[in-house]
């Protein structure tokens, strides 16, 4: 068997898309399967289920969703609740929202309803990254399908009317930020809101917010209808569930697929990514959740259980599960200066440390690369990181600092290598050339 | 962060045509009354469809048709990266990711063929059918390298079939988009190697359940009709 997790435990059972991924293909597969029973319970009671399964948020903050959703005020007043579900899926390596969105739309469909029941919410959003064309035409057609069945709408089968819209964003990796969302979903440049007041207390328009991933809403109608102790029964415990995880670098088989939470990093790659290229004594350093969580080398790669909690304690982090594995040919350097790009285009400019260090560390990282910078400088490098690092509204800052926190931590011996062997080739002074040499 | 500005050629005037108009108002109505502000995106984004790119007068109208100071819908053309502020190729536009996991993955090669093919980044082609880009990750990292091509993306590429694909571009065709080494979506290549269990499609999972796990007996008692 390959993995953990058998093929009966699954929840995304058209993950690559090998099937119909329209209502009655959902149906067959069993979704929509119990829902009405699920809406005649109490709020409570959803909510202390999705509670006792277990369930952290799977945008890669892994704070507990049901936890979450009881912030809502529990009466609704003048104000609507809204439930918005964060499809703005832009983190470098992440690539696992648009399988559900493509794939199994409905499922992400019946999760919005029975959360937004949940919430109180009468109305929900979902916003999808601009990019993602075809999943948002797919998605619109499967909402479609939803209304013309009367599974959602007024007056829908299930008796808590709740209406579903797509939203779609214009390329900007910050409104995955849950309060550069709901700016961006007013209308406007997708810059984070201070908090307090958080959203459930003052979201989109002013109203009550609960802001979700796609892959915590969409898990939500499973767990319920197989319960909230065989959700938790996979995994180690504060861990628990199945969730999807990811390959991308060199693997030899980089694919999406679902299993069990706390599986050893090492098992996951050559089960499900067919291995490391060139096999596990090539691996240099694992990226394990999206590009911001630190790397980890081999060795630790080794160990490593995919956990919230493990990889915390290595360091790193579990971030949204969508690893980088990078091998023995890989310019690390190179690669986390890329990365350091990415966080200079995509900062938004609001908080100074952000906008100015993302540019600043970004130039240093290139030199770097070449070999080109000052030994010293990679003493102001990590200076500069840990200034920007928790001195800013949102966590771009914290993100854009640790990839370069990883690689110093684990790689510092070969920047300082590159460094000496630029300098050693170029004896004479830069710009200059030796009247001898000609 | 990126600093964009309009284009310095700018034509006259815009209008909506009456398919893009219908359209957009239908973004309009999903959002409370009153909010309609909301809608500058997608809105911004049928401008483009409907024209290839953003101008100065589009905002204007757009600034008009959402009752919102001009100076808010600029803002929002000039942050988000996917407006394009001046005119792009005929034939495609041509949008290379080169983020780290496509850049580990031979996303450089793309862009060398892109540079040779059309000249400089940012740029139209010289023969004015083609404008192409370096942007950042487009979230489809288990098949990089990719690229996205009027919208639609084209994966797992080697330089050879992305040449391949720009020529059809370039020859008026529509390439169809997808993994050009053929996998299904993000599986691994050479097929799936979990969701083989026939027990999970055979309808078996459409089965009445008969009570919830850990249900409350005393339920509220459901106002819908049966359906």
């Amino acid at each position: 068997m390959v993995g953990i997790l058998e093929d009966k435990d699954r929840i995304f059972t058209n993950l690559y898309g090998l099937h119909d991924w329209g209502l009655e293909g959902a149906k067959a597969r069993g979704g929509w399967n119990a829902t009405r029973d699920m809406l005649t319970q109490t709020p409570e009671w959803i909510c202390e289920q999705i509670k006792d399964s277990g369930l952290r948020g799977r945008g890669g903050g892994g704070f507990p969703t049901g936890l979450k959703w009881t912030f809502m005020p529990k009466q609704e007043s003048e104000r609507p609740h809204y439930l918005v579900v964060n499809a703005d899926e832009s983190e470098p390596g992440a690539c696992k929202d648009r399988e559900i969105i493509r794939n199994d739309p409905h499922l992400l469909i019946e999760g919005c309803l029975i959360a937004s029941y949940a919430i109180r919410a009468h109305t929900a959003y979902i916003y999808v990254r601009g990019e993602y064309v075809f999943e948002r035409e797919r998605l619109e057609a499967a909402i479609k399908q939803a209304y013309e069945a009367r599974l959602i709408g007024k007056g829908n089968v299930h008796g808590w009317d709740f209406d579903l819209f797509v939203h779609h964003g214009g390329g900007a990796y910050i409104c995955g930020d849950e309060t550069a969302l709901m700016e961006s979903l007013e209308g406007k440049k997708g810059q984070p809101r201070l908090k307090p007041p958080f959203p459930a207390g003052a979201g989109i328009y002013g109203a009550p917010t609960t802001i979700n991933n796609v892959e915590s809403i969409a898990v939500v109608g499973s767990i319920l209808r197989r319960g909230s102790g065989w959700f938790a029964g996979f995994g180690r415990p504060k861990n628990s569930g199945i969730k999807l995880m990811a390959a991308s670098g060199h693997v030899n088989k980089p694919c999406v697929v679902e299993e069990t939470m706390s599986i050893p990093m090492r098992k996951l790659i050559e089960d499900h990514f067919g291995g490391v290229r060139g096999g596990w004594g090539n691996l240099k350093a694992v990226i394990p959740g999206g590009i911001s969580m630190r790397m980890i080398p081999a060795a630790e790669a080794e160990e490593a259980l995919m956990d919230f909690d493990d990889l915390a304690a290595r360091r790193s982090g579990l971030g949204t599960a969508t690893m980088i594995v990078m091998d023995k040919d890989a310019d690390l350097v190179k690669a986390i200066a890329r990365a350091s790009y990415f966080y200079k285009h995509e900062s938004c400019g609001q908080c100074t440390p952000c906008r100015e260090g993302t540019g600043w560390m970004w130039r240093i990282m290139e030199r770097m690369a070449s070999g080109e910078a000052e030994m010293k400088e990679i003493d102001m490098l990590l200076d500069v990181a840990s200034q920007v690092e928790g001195h800013t509204i949102c966590g771009l800052g914290d993100a854009a600092a640790w990839p370069i926190q990883g690689l110093f931590r684990h790689f510092r011996h070969e920047v300082e290598e590159r460094i000496t062997n630029y300098r050693a080739g170029k004896p004479h002074v830069q710009g200059a050339t030796l009247r001898a040499a000609e | 962060m990126s600093v964009r500005r309009l284009a310095a050629n700018q034509p006259d005037s815009f209008a909506f045509t009456p398919a893009t108009l219908k359209e957009v108002k239908v973004w309009i109505a999903k959002y409370p009354a009153g909010r309609q502000q909301s809608a500058v995106i997608p809105v911004l984004w049928l401008v483009q469809k409907q024209e290839g790119w953003i101008s100065e007068p589009a905002l204007r109208v757009v600034a008009e048709t959402l009752g919102m100071p001009v100076i808010r819908v600029y803002e929002v053309a000039t942050f988000y990266t996917m407006f394009m502020l001046e005119p792009v190729g005929s034939h495609a536009l041509v949008q290379v990711c080169g983020t780290t996991p496509c850049q580990l993955r031979g996303a450089g090669d793309l862009l060398s063929v892109c540079q040779k093919k059309f000249g400089n980044r940012d740029h139209l082609s010289a023969d004015g059918k083609f404008y192409w880009q370096e942007v950042e990750c487009m979230g489809a990292c288990s098949n990089a390298p990719m690229a996205a091509i009027n919208d639609y993306y084209y994966e797992d590429l080697t330089p050879e079939a992305f040449e391949a694909i720009l020529d059809d571009f370039a020859a008026g065709k529509k390439p169809k988009p997808g993994s050009h080494i053929k996998r299904q979506g993000a599986s691994p290549e050479g097929g799936a190697l979990v969701l083989l269990d026939p027990s999970l499609y055979d309808g078996s999972r459409a089965r009445p359940i008969k009570s919830l796990p850990n249900a409350e007996p005393k339920a509220r008692k459901s106002k819908a009709p049966a359906p």
